[in-house]
Parts: C-alpha cells; structure tokens; sequence
C-alpha cells in the first residue's frame, strides 16, 4: 500500500497542509513541516517556488518571492524533501507547483530525482491532460503519483481524460480562480464531490479558500481530504523561521476539527 | 530534418508547432480555452466573420496600409557599400495603422470572436501601452468595458499611453507583483481569467499564450504579409529578396512572414533585444534562451538552471519580454528563419537615421528591426530588395529616445 493510499483510509477525513519550500529560507523549512505533521497534518504538500505563480493569490506568491529571494534553488528543494522523508517514514509528501521548473531538467531526470528524494506525488498547475506527455508518463514510469485538478469548470466531457492517468488522489480546486481567501458555497463542493465520486474510487480532496476549522469540518463530512494553504502560509510570512510553534497550533485547531467531521449530522 | 511540404499549415490539431506551443493552462482555464478554439474554427469558416472583419480593417483601421520604397534610405546604405553593392529597401507602413501600430488588426479580430462567444468584459496586458491602447479602442467601439493590465514600472514609463487608454474608457490596473513589466501584467491578466471565465474574454496581444491564441493572432496579423506580397508584385513584379521584422512576442513578424513562408527564395529575419548586449541585460530569448513553459505555452524563455524566469531587459517596452511565439520557436530550429539580435544603442542608431533619411518617427520596436536592415543592405545587390515592418510609429517614445540620447524636455 502506498503512504498516499493509507493516509487517505484512515477514520477522519485527512488533512493536507500547504508550505511553500524555503519560505523564509530553505533552513527553515525542514521545522515549519515538522510543525505540520505535529499539528496533525496527514500529507504535505510542498510547493516550488515560481517566479510566475499565475495560479496563486498574494500570500502564496508573496511566500514565492521570500524563498527564491533567499536563494531557494531545487538542489534545496530535493534536500528538504530528503530530510522530511528521513524524519518521517510514513507521511506522504507531494510537490506542488509549475511546470517550467519541473522541466527543466527533464521530466525523466525530474521524476526519477524526486522519487528518489520521497516524494509520493506531483501536482504540476500548468500541464493539463492535454499535455499530459511533457510530465505523465516520466511519472507513472517512476512510480510517482501524478494528482490531477478538477475545477468548477471541470465540465462532464473532460471529466474523463482529467481523471485518466491521475493516481494518488484528486484535487478539486473549490473555486474558479486563485488560491487564497475566496470561499466556495458548501453546497457546490458537496455536488462536485459527490460527482467525482461517481467518477473515480480515488480519493478526493478539496482545497482553495478552506480557512476555518468550521470550513475544514463541513468539507470533512463530504470530502476524503482537506486542503489549506495560503492560510499556513500567512501564518510563516508573519513569523518568519519562528512559524514553527504558531503553524502547530493552527494546524490543531484543524485536525481537532475533522477529527469528528464525518459524525457531524448532514 | 526533412522539410515540411509546407511551412504555413502549422499548427496541428493540439496547438503544437513542432515541439513548440501547445496548451499549458490551469485546468480552470482549459475548457474557456476549448471553447475559444471551437468558435475560432466555426468564425474561421463564416463568411460574416471574414466580411466584417475586412470592413473593419479597411474603413475603420485604414487598410491596406502602403508599401514604400524608402529610397533616402537606401541611398544612405549604399554611402561606402561596395560598387553595385546596396540593396533596396522598402517599408511596411503598418505605423499608419489606426492607433499607430499594427496591434490593432488582431484586437480587431478578437472583439468580434469575444462579441460572437457572449462575452461581455475584455481584459488584456500590455507593456509599452501599444495593445492596451487598441484594446482600449476596440472595446470603446463596441461598447465593452475594458481593463487592462500592465506592469507598474511601465505604467510610469508610458504615462502618455496610459492617459490614452483611460481617455478610451479603459481601467488601467498598475501590477506590483514581480519586476512589475509585461510579464507580470500577463500573470495578472491570468488570475483575472482563471476568476472570471464565465463573462470575460482575454485578448492576447501577440502570437504567445495557450492555443489557439498563437494562431489566430498570426491569422489576424497574416494581413499584413498577404498585402504586402500583392503589393510589392504589383509594384515591381517580383518578390523581396529578404523581409525583416522586430520580435518581442513576435506577432508583427509572424504577421509579415506567414504569407512568404513557402516561397523559398525569400529569405526572413526576425531581430530581437539584445538590450544591453547579450553578455549583459537583453530580452533575446532565441538567443541567450532555453526551451521551457510560461504562459501558456512551450517556447524558448529566459530562464535560470532550475526554470526560474529571467528578467527582459529593452530600451523599447514593448520588445521587453522574456518569451516569444511558438511558431518562431519553431522556425528557428527548422531553419526558415534567421534570427538576429540588436542592441539599445544600435536601435536608437537607426531611429534617428530613419528620422532623419526618410521623415519617418518610428517606434522602438521597428527601430530594431530598421537596424538590421541598416547591416544586411550593403551586403546585398543593388537589384535585391528588402522588405521590412515598420510596425509602429515613435511618438510614444520621444520621451524615453529624449532620455536616452540624455535631452531634457
């Protein structure tokens, strides 16, 4: 079974939290994902910076523009995930971010590296399944899960080819439009959910706008996974390489949340 | 390389110009991006579509735009050039364009594919103001509201542009992000997109972004080629020997070459920023850059060894872009088309001299290209003949060419 696939069965709904890799700097980052997974965090999801994050709000792009201030490159990337899966045998970790620097080097050469790094899976913004060979299938070679994103315009005719050659789990992005504090109405999320459900036995997850553990629990009770992000990411940008200690405490309040979401009344 | 029966039926079916293009967007994006392909297809086939569009450029653009002979010019080449030696050079007018520059046929054609599709909000980005001002007019044509996005670093340097966009009714959104210059009015354009795909049509200033964007624009564009080529038979019975044509994106040169591209015996060059010199700070993304993924599509970028973006850097705002068209991607690695780079210093060279030679005030942009041509001249036949793209007109640039030349206005 792979890390993804049991953090995924357990008996509450997991919790997917949301760093960008060397925000502040990359010796920082190797605590704020301890603090992660001490708050409760089920998967982390490891974001690259980019210089051009089209999808992300200002609190992610503004972490984007600290960590390669500070001189984040991807050998740094590949070492904190090194590290964190040596810490951390049995917590999945995922990247997230653009294609450009994943290409880079080579979608055989990128695959290969970050598994051999720990990483279980890839969300890459920018390659659609219309594109799916520039990363796809250096992937699946690899063993690497490729997660895919369905969105609200995610209509019934791709729903097919998005959810073709996606492993690991499904990300629905909540709302049309970039990460940060727009909020999705509970009611779309419990209908898109329950679409892909009859789409896919893999697991979903929902994320863009969760805040709140409230939010967290009402998404809990439908969804197999909850995703925040920029709200961790507020919580680094304010402090700093002493996020650890705040980020634990905010990540609690929502892993305490879905703790007994899926007993919460309909 | 085996040649391809032809070089004009690019792209194929999924957006790709060899390895080149294609539709790298945010799944959000994706079905809009369908979509727009489909109508383009069903646009591309309606003979209302073509007939208005024609109308348009005629009566309210101004076209077909003249084919020049700059023989000041060409005299001024051949001064030191070899006995029989000094090609002859003529212009595109497209700086006489409606809106002074040639942004303005493409705008033209995507206000009426956004009208056909519904949409009822226009966004765009624009760098030295040029495409944000023709969007700006269209959609105060047609009655759309408008916003337009450009970096802050060059809202400040293109004051005048951004007064011309707000005077048509546009909204001009300064964005902070990043080096705050085109690429990161694009990203925000972006954003504005992926939130509002239900009502909001994106119009793309060059021939760059997720298909079909690079394609219809060079569609749009081709108009340009298409006239030039009836009128230089009609004028002298022959072909150009060599075109020329600036390159940011790359949707003026697309425009000028796609109508030669299977006539073997004209020769193309396309001329980038070299900025401050290759070895320094350019926007020479064929030259000094790698392929990658940005905006929406593969191309050659400026870009470190881990795929971060690189900064542009050009005198001129609107050639200030660290990516460039997939089809030119593709036409440099298949050979059809040379491709140049020219310096700040050697555009505002030829700037001048075309002020000087011929009465003509041009842009930046075309400085560029009018530079290259001042090289290859005196190494061609006086018989041969160059044709390049004066793309843009310069009155927007007095200010920064002021500067530059260190003049106080």
């Amino acid at each position: 079974m792979t890390r993804l696939a049991d953090a995924f069965r357990a008996e509450r709904p997991a919790l997917v939290c949301f760093v960008t890799a060397g925000d502040p700097d990359a010796a920082a980052t190797p605590a704020i994902l301890d603090a992660l997974v001490a708050g409760g965090a089920d998967v982390i999801e490891l974001g690259m910076p980019f210089t051009d994050p089209m999808a992300d709000g200002p609190a992610i792009q503004a972490a984007n523009i600290r960590s390669l201030g500070a001189g984040t490159t991807t050998a740094d990337i590949l070492h904190i995930a090194a590290g964190f899966r040596a810490r951390h045998p049995n917590i999945p970790l995922v990247l997230m971010g653009y294609a450009n620097p994943m290409l880079r080097r080579g979608a055989v050469w990128f695959a290969a590296t970050v598994r051999d790094a720990g990483v279980d899976g890839v969300i890459c913004v920018d390659v659609p399944p219309e594109e799916d060979d520039a990363l796809g299938p250096a992937l699946r070679a690899a063993g690497v899960d490729l997660i895919r994103l369905a969105t609200p315009t995610t209509n019934a005719a791709r729903l097919g080819s998005v959810l073709g050659g996606a492993s690991g789990f499904v990300y629905y992005v909540s709302v049309a439009g970039i990460t940060g504090k727009q909020q999705a109405v509970q009611a779309s999320i419990e209908e898109a959910v329950s679409r892909l459900k009859g789409a896919t036995d893999l697991p979903i997850a929902v994320g863009f706008g969760v805040r709140t553990p409230e939010q967290a629990r009402a998404i809990g009770r439908v969804a197999d996974g909850v995703v925040v992000g920029s709200a961790i990411v507020e919580i680094v940008a304010e402090h700093g390489a002493a996020a650890a200690a705040p980020v634990t405490t905010y990540v609690q309040s929502l892993s305490a949340a879905l703790a007994d979401a899926r007993k919460q009344p309909a | 390389m085996n040649a391809p029966n032809s070089f004009r039926a690019q792209p194929d079916e999924r957006g790709h110009f060899g390895d080149y293009g294609g539709r790298y967007v945010a799944e959000t994006l994706m079905p809009l991006v369908l979509d727009l392909e489909r109508e383009y297809r069903a646009a591309k086939q309606d003979p209302a579509f073509a007939a208005q569009f024609d109308d348009l450029l005629e009566h309210y653009v101004g076209r077909p735009s003249p084919l020049y002979h700059a023989e000041r010019l060409t005299e001024a080449l051949r001064d030191g050039a070899a006995p029989g030696m000094g090609a002859q050079v003529w212009f595109k007018r497209d700086e006489l364009n409606h809106t002074g520059a040639h942004k303005i046929n493409n705008c033209i054609g995507q206000i009426l594919l956004a009208i056909r599709m519904g949409k009822t909000r226009i966004i765009a980005e624009t760098g030295a103001g040029q495409h944000g001002v023709a969007t700006a007019t269209v959609c105060a044509r047609f009655g759309l509201p408008c916003i337009i996005y450009m970096g802050a670093k060059d809202v400040e340097r293109q004051a005048p542009n951004v007064f011309r966009m707000k005077l048509l009714g546009a909204e001009v959104r300064a964005v902070e992000s990043g080096a705050r210059t085109l690429k990161d009015a694009m990203n925000e354009a972006l954003r504005d997109w992926v939130a509002n795909v239900h009502d909001t049509f994106y119009i793309i200033g060059t021939a760059a972004g997720p298909h079909p964007y690079p394609e219809l624009v060079r569609d749009f564009q081709s108009v340009i080629g298409r006239e030039a080529r009836a009128q230089m038979l009609a004028r002298t019975g022959r072909l150009p020997d060599l075109l020329v044509a600036a390159i940011g994106g790359g949707s003026n040169a697309i425009g000028l070459f796609h109508a030669f591209l299977d006539d073997s015996d004209v020769a193309m060059l396309g001329v980038e920023a070299a900025g401050e010199g290759l070895d320094a700070r350019h926007a020479a993304s064929l030259a000094g850059g790698f392929p990658g993924v940005l905006h929406g599509n593969k191309t050659y970028l400026l870009q470190d060894d881990d795929g971060q973006i690189a900064e542009a850097h050009s005198i001129s705002a609107g050639l200030d872009y660290p990516g460039i068209g997939p089809e030119h991607a593709w036409l440099k690695d298949i050979g059809r088309v040379e491709y140049t780079s020219v310096t700040d210093r050697e555009a505002l060279d030829a700037f001048q001299l075309l002020c000087r030679t011929e009465g003509i005030i041009p842009a930046l942009e075309p400085a560029h290209a009018i530079a290259a041509v001042t090289r290859r001249a005196r190494a061609m036949r006086e018989d041969q003949v160059i044709l390049a793209n004066l793309c843009g007109r310069g009155d927007k640039d007095i200010f920064t060419v002021a500067e530059a030349l260190g003049v106080s206005m």
